[in-house]
């Protein structure tokens, strides 16, 4: 039973981060980022480069990786999200499906699609830690606990102090509205991507060194989204309820139920949303309509 | 194309219901028809089965189409229908019904059936959570196909006897090839009439605007329900020729990344029209065959190692590409080089620039 919870809390953590990633996008462009899987693998690779460039340096070679993925964000949104809006929402995700796509090709190109462990480059072990109550976990797991955790209170701490954060919830709001008051848009939502391209690159560096990095890393994005629509797709205080939620049933249906059921059952956990509350815990109701 | 000043005057109800109407389509069409009945003749199997393949896709890209193109309704979960009609058919194979006319029907039935619980939340939902329920749909098909796999098929998959129908067995490239093609003519005849139809002028009319829709009399529940009963069980019964075109059935056929196939194939054909889902069909297709023998031919050595990101990301660029710079898909580019041809030394048709 301790396992199970320490394992959720963990699962949990994987899935808060690429949520905060999701959510921070969908409040900037208004679109899905179904590539935020990809730019998970993307922050893994990165690091494996950096690592290899400087070995034994993970002072460097983490941040330099992290700044990587954050500038990768802006390169993204300039280059393909500016260009689309005005498009359809549609196309928009798709836009997104296929820069996934580039990405997982240009990785494959680059990298080959050997498994891959950035760790041994760092000079990092990754020994075992026994919990309280007979649960073991990975230092790293510990290691991805602790980067959520930092990582939302970093960005509650700028959304509701710094005036750039309470420019960014403006921007979020209500783009036009935040535009006529002289908040520059576009430099805030290209700061929204980078912020979700990091938090997607550092899930990405801490999930790679402690399981293994692959090319195909990138359908852990895929279940992760439904840790942004339960939570509420414009909603970042849902996305931390919500991935325990996912990450909970997650881990009881592989616990008690039956392991194919761990692909399968944050979808579960969508489509009951969809079904009961399609805005998700604490998204905005409006958005939604009847026919 | 002759009559620049006043546009083209149909005089006879016939003429307006007529599919081919100039001289010059009906030869085009004719010269195309029998091209294609005289292909086996001089092209190689392989040459044969690549149309197959291609004329196999149109099938699910013309549903897809008349789904999302016509109706405007978003599906991320079209490879979800596939699997839905293959597994059909591989479990009524494994019990021993195995001739089309049970299976067939059968599938269909659970197309229509799929289609109708997947198009009820789209009464509610529309756009991006749509699409999101179309995705989880996908996967839980997956996972029950997945589940029925391990349970019977020994993990690899299903094996699936070519359908017979009274003494004739289906079997080899040529006859595939027909078979193919024939039905690719014909559901494309099918969706010509059907956007021309109540149904589709409805569908098109929900896609553009549903609460206009609805205040000109369109029941719009049921013509959102009828457009993914529609475009499901037609992509069961692909699905289910699927299964017996290559004999075998698995799950890792179905991926998401064939889902995104499907819509690729629509965007790059363009969304909403017949004859871009047949091209972007055929594109999508051979593009992968095509960049073989392009790595090939630049450098036999490396090709092992790039012909598979070079594919993959070939393929996400021109869909990028056409997203960005031509949403109106292989078919405005056509168009756009007709009209240029058509009008010359003039700049744009005089009015009313119909198809």
């Amino acid at each position: 039973m301790a396992q199970a919870l320490a394992t959720t809390l963990v699962v949990a953590s994987l899935y808060a981060l690429l949520g905060a990633g999701y959510v921070l996008v969908y409040r900037a462009s208004r679109v899905l980022n179904l590539a935020q899987g990809d730019l998970l693998t993307l922050g893994g690779y990165f690091l494996f480069a950096t690592a290899a460039t400087f070995p034994g340096a993970p002072v460097l070679a983490l941040p330099l990786a992290a700044a990587l993925s954050a500038l990768t964000g802006v390169l993204v949104y300039v280059a393909l999200m500016r260009p689309m809006a005005g498009h359809p929402v549609f196309a928009a995700v798709l836009v997104t499906v296929t820069l996934g796509i580039l990405l997982r090709a240009a990785i494959v190109l680059v990298f080959t699609d050997r498994t891959r462990h950035p760790l041994q480059n760092l000079g990092l072990s990754n020994p075992p830690r026994p919990l309280a109550g007979g649960a073991v976990v990975s230092t790293f797991d510990l290691v991805m606990v602790g980067a959520a955790v930092a990582f939302f209170a970093a960005l509650f701490v700028f959304l509701k102090v710094s005036p750039l954060g309470i420019r960014m919830r403006a921007a979020g709001e209500r783009a036009l509205l935040a535009s006529q008051r002289g908040i520059n848009f576009h430099g805030v939502f290209a700061l929204s991507w980078a912020l979700s391209a990091f938090a997607g690159g550092l899930a990405g560096m801490i999930y790679s060194s402690n399981v293994r990095l692959e090319p195909s890393l990138g359908i852990l994005g895929l279940r992760a989204f439904a840790v942004a629509l339960v939570g509420g797709l414009d909603s970042l205080g849902g996305v931390v309820p919500a991935a325990l939620l996912v990450a909970a049933v997650e881990v009881a249906s592989v616990r008690w139920g039956n392991p194919l059921l761990s692909d399968v059952s944050p979808f579960l956990c969508l489509l009951v949303m969809l079904l009961v509350r399609p805005w998700g815990l604490f998204g905005t109701k409006e958005e939604l309509e009847r026919v | 194309m002759a009559a620049l000043g006043g546009g083209y005057f149909k005089t006879s109800y016939e003429a307006d219901l007529a599919l081919v109407d100039t001289r010059l389509r009906r030869v085009a069409l004719g010269a195309l028809v029998v091209a294609l009945l005289v292909l086996p003749r001089f092209a190689s199997g392989f040459v044969l089965d690549l149309v197959s393949q291609a004329a196999f896709a149109a099938i699910g890209a013309l549903a897809l189409n008349v789904l999302t193109g016509l109706a405007g309704q978003i599906s991320l979960g079209h490879a979800g229908f596939l699997a839905a009609g293959a597994f059909t058919t591989a479990a009524l194979v494994e019990r021993g019904l195995v001739s089309p006319l049970v299976t067939l029907p059968a599938t269909a039935l659970v197309g229509g059936v799929l289609g109708l619980v997947v198009g009820m939340p789209s009464l509610r939902l529309k756009g991006l959570y749509l699409a999101l329920g179309t995705l989880a749909m996908h996967h839980v098909v997956l996972y029950a196909a997945g589940e029925m796999q391990a349970r019977a098929g020994g993990n690899t998959g299903f094996t699936i006897p070519p359908p017979r129908l009274g003494g004739l067995v289906f079997r080899g490239t040529v006859a595939w090839y027909y078979a193919l093609v024939v039905l690719a003519a014909l559901v494309l005849l099918l969706v010509v009439n059907l956007q021309r139809s109540r149904a589709g002028r409805a569908w098109m009319a929900i896609r553009d605007r549903d609460v206009a829709a609805a205040s000109v009399g369109i029941d719009v529940a049921r013509y959102k329900l009828s457009a993914f009963v529609w475009s499901s069980v037609v992509t069961a019964l692909a699905g289910a020729l699927f299964a017996y075109h290559r004999g075998f059935v698995s799950v890792e056929a179905f991926g998401f990344f064939v889902a995104v196939e499907y819509i690729a194939m629509i965007i790059i054909g363009g969304l909403g029209s017949a004859l871009g889902a047949v091209l972007g069909a055929a594109f999508v297709t051979l593009l992968p065959y095509v960049i073989d023998a392009l790595v090939a031919g630049v450098s036999p050595d490396a090709a092992q190692y790039y012909v598979f990101p070079a594919k993959f990301g070939a393929f996400g660029l021109l869909m990028a590409l056409f997203l960005l710079f031509e949403p109106l898909g292989l078919v405005g580019i056509w168009r756009r080089v007709r009209n240029w041809f058509a009008l010359w030394p003039f700049r744009h048709r005089p009015l009313r620039a119909s198809s």
